[in-house]
């Protein structure tokens, strides 16, 4: 039998550019609506934060009694929706210690953005060192670390925050800290898998063949490989911290007065929800959609970087 | 099986172990002292060293923590220098006011996630789906202090006048009152059925449910909506994300397809052949939202003036009294302990792969 002779076919090669995981993840998250959603509301905030002092029309703690005729509490007034011309513009209106709300409220992000980068900077550093040194010593150190872990995972969160903050003193940079210690865990098991699933792989088989150090090894070669997950866990985490950071705030153990903090702005009003809602509103609003920019950043970080999934 | 169970229980040993190494130092290292902060400022420095010894605090550290393992294993978890009763006998209180929220925020979670998932899962990239997942998304940033705020101003203030109207705080109408199981039944016990009756009895809705109360269950009801709401909000639309993207995997399978060919209704796919398979993750992410509960519930519990589990850790937090926070603490750890190891038995009943790795 004589095999059938394929006809020639010509193929134009063509020079393409390299494409690395993380320029593939840029463009599908550039195709995936509700992360765009997510970094607008986050491009938003980064403005807010920066530009606050042009944007807000008066100082965060300038208290109000004799510069202006206002009164403690007092609702929103804006011109254009028919607020009387003669009375001054509060977009968001004044609260409790006569200030203006809407510039607390814009400086507030400034406080929120760096709640949720230090807190989560801090944790992931830790959880990394403590997962990678895990994962890649096993044994008995891996038995100690991880138990600790489980032990921190089986308080509820925000309960061993509280705890956290009481033994250290109340503030924000307590608060912070402690939000970080609660938050290790999750970036050491993250870390840990990580490195258990790439220490097994050929190129590290390689480079210990080659003699190349454990440090070097740790640093250079299986860290940089597990960073994915742990950008994607990060980005979710600072939306936790946020959330988290507010309640402490909320219970008078964060932030102190008269530091424009949303978490401690609504605290400071919740029991005049009743006769003064915009408030408790507004920093909730604020809260609401910084976390939802991270979380809907977060989700499609996952999704852009899973290369399982299909699109 | 078996030997899955015994392994899963042999590695909770030492994290129980940690969990009370934990909360004895956490109390220990508190700020302030325990004397004053439970016989008040004046209390003169004698009172406090009789104080101090007989509560043990002047003991080593070591010999401390010695005691009250021993303790916590006769189940003695000390005396409150707050209430002047045992931890054990407030813990009986307020647990019940805990556990009821929790279930009833749970409830609300599925009753309204689940359904949400399936339609969004089903309803896949139309208007309804991505309605639903920004909602989804929008729920899970929210503050739940922020939320029990605004859901009491909207149903309080805004609906007052209105059958919608929901009161905002408490557990009761002031005036009325949910008698004991004990003084109803008319019963004589001691020791644990004791401590049972009165646990039930300080759930409301059981109460007065077992003694057939209804205008105090409707009363009771009632009080419980908003709370529940607030803090059921966000495992609610956790269960509906994890619903929608569990069925979504599930539809796409080859054993679905075959159903369809063989002509099975569109209703009995999605919840005979889908949901069957795809309730297994969402059966895990319902039994670790108890914990987001429990953290939860300390705001909750502070917003609608709820004196359980978490309003009374709080509380004793900021009072120093060390007994509560070990107790209290140590309860809520260990219940989250065998919650996760639930969690963890059902997925390897319900996958065998699981049990078998």
């Amino acid at each position: 039998m004589q095999l059938a002779e394929a006809a020639p076919v010509s193929v134009t090669l063509t020079e393409q550019a390299p494409s690395s995981l993380w320029r593939d993840a840029l463009r599908h998250l550039f195709h995936n609506r509700l992360a765009i959603v997510g970094m607008t509301l986050l491009g938003g905030l980064l403005l807010v934060a920066i530009l606050a002092p042009v944007i807000a029309p008066y100082d965060p703690n300038q208290v109000l009694i004799g510069v202006e005729n206002v009164k403690k509490r007092a609702a929103p007034c804006i011109h254009v929706l028919g607020c009387p011309a003669d009375q001054p513009q509060h977009l968001l209106g004044i609260d409790g210690n006569v200030r203006d709300f809407f510039s607390r409220v814009v400086y507030g992000s400034r406080v929120s953005l760096f709640i949720g980068f230090t807190t989560v900077g801090f944790a992931i550093v830790i959880g990394t060192v403590l997962g990678a040194l895990a994962g890649y010593a096993g044994g008995w150190t891996d038995n100690i670390v991880m138990r600790f872990m489980d032990v921190l995972l089986a308080f509820p969160a925000l309960l061993l925050a509280i705890a956290i903050v009481t033994v250290l003193g109340p503030g924000l940079t307590n608060a912070l800290l402690a939000i970080g210690i609660v938050s290790i865990p999750s970036y050491a098991r993250v870390m840990r898998a990580s490195v258990l699933s790439i220490k097994e792989q050929d190129f590290v088989t390689a480079d210990r063949a080659l003699g190349v150090s454990s440090a070097r090894i740790l640093f250079h070669r299986i860290l940089p490989n597990a960073l994915t997950p742990l950008v994607v866990r990060g980005t979710l985490g600072i939306a936790t911290a946020i959330l988290d950071a507010a309640a402490l705030s909320f219970l008078g153990l964060g932030a102190q007065p008269p530091m424009a903090e949303w978490g401690s702005m609504l605290g400071a009003e919740r029991n005049q929800v009743f006769t003064a809602p915009h408030l408790v509103f507004f920093p909730g609003v604020a809260i609401m959609l910084t976390v939802l920019g991270f979380n809907l950043l977060g989700d499609g970080m996952r999704d852009a970087l899973d290369p399982r999934l299909n699109r | 099986m078996i030997s899955f169970v015994a392994r899963r229980l042999l590695m909770a040993i030492p994290v129980l172990l940690g969990i009370l190494f934990v909360t004895f130092t956490l109390a220990r290292v508190l700020p302030g002292d325990p004397c004053r902060a439970a016989l008040g400022e004046r209390a003169t420095a004698t009172i406090c060293d009789a104080f101090i010894q007989r509560t043990g605090l002047d003991k080593p550290i070591l010999v401390q923590f010695y005691r009250y393992l021993g303790d916590v294993a006769q189940g003695n978890l000390g005396d409150s220098f707050r209430f002047g009763r045992p931890a054990t006998v407030i813990l009986i209180e307020r647990l019940p006011v805990t556990v009821e929220l929790a279930l009833c925020a749970l409830l609300f979670a599925i009753i309204v996630g689940v359904p949400l998932g399936i339609v969004s899962a089903y309803k896949h990239n139309t208007t309804v789906d991505v309605a639903t997942m920004v909602g989804a998304n929008a729920g899970v940033s929210m503050p739940v202090f922020w939320l029990g705020l605004m859901l009491a101003y909207l149903f309080a203030v805004l609906l007052k006048g209105t059958p919608l109207w929901l009161p905002p705080s408490g557990r009761l109408t002031s005036g009325i009152e949910l008698p004991s199981l004990i003084e109803v039944w008319h019963l004589q016990v001691q020791g644990v059925p004791l401590a049972i009756l009165t646990f039930v009895s300080h759930m409301n809705i059981l109460n007065s449910l077992l003694t057939g109360n209804w205008a105090t269950l409707w009363d009771a009801v009632k009080h419980l909506i908003l709370p529940a709401m607030a803090l059921g909000t966000i495992p609610m639309c956790i269960i509906a994300r994890m619903t929608r993207s569990s069925l979504l995997e599930v539809l796409g399978l080859d054993y679905i397809r075959t159903a369809r060919a063989k002509g099975v209704g569109e209703g009995g796919i999605v919840l005979r052949h889908g949901m069957a398979n795809a309730m297994l993750p969402v059966v895990t992410i319902i039994g670790l939202s108890l914990g987001e509960l429990l953290g939860g519930a300390v705001l909750t519990e502070t917003i609608f003036g709820l004196s359980g589990v978490g309003l009374t850790l709080y509380e004793s937090i900021t009072a120093r009294d060390y007994t509560i926070v070990q107790a209290f603490t140590l309860v809520i750890a260990i219940g989250f302990v065998i919650v996760n190891l639930l969690v963890d038995i059902s997925y390897a009943y319900l996958d065998p792969r699981i049990r078998l790795s």
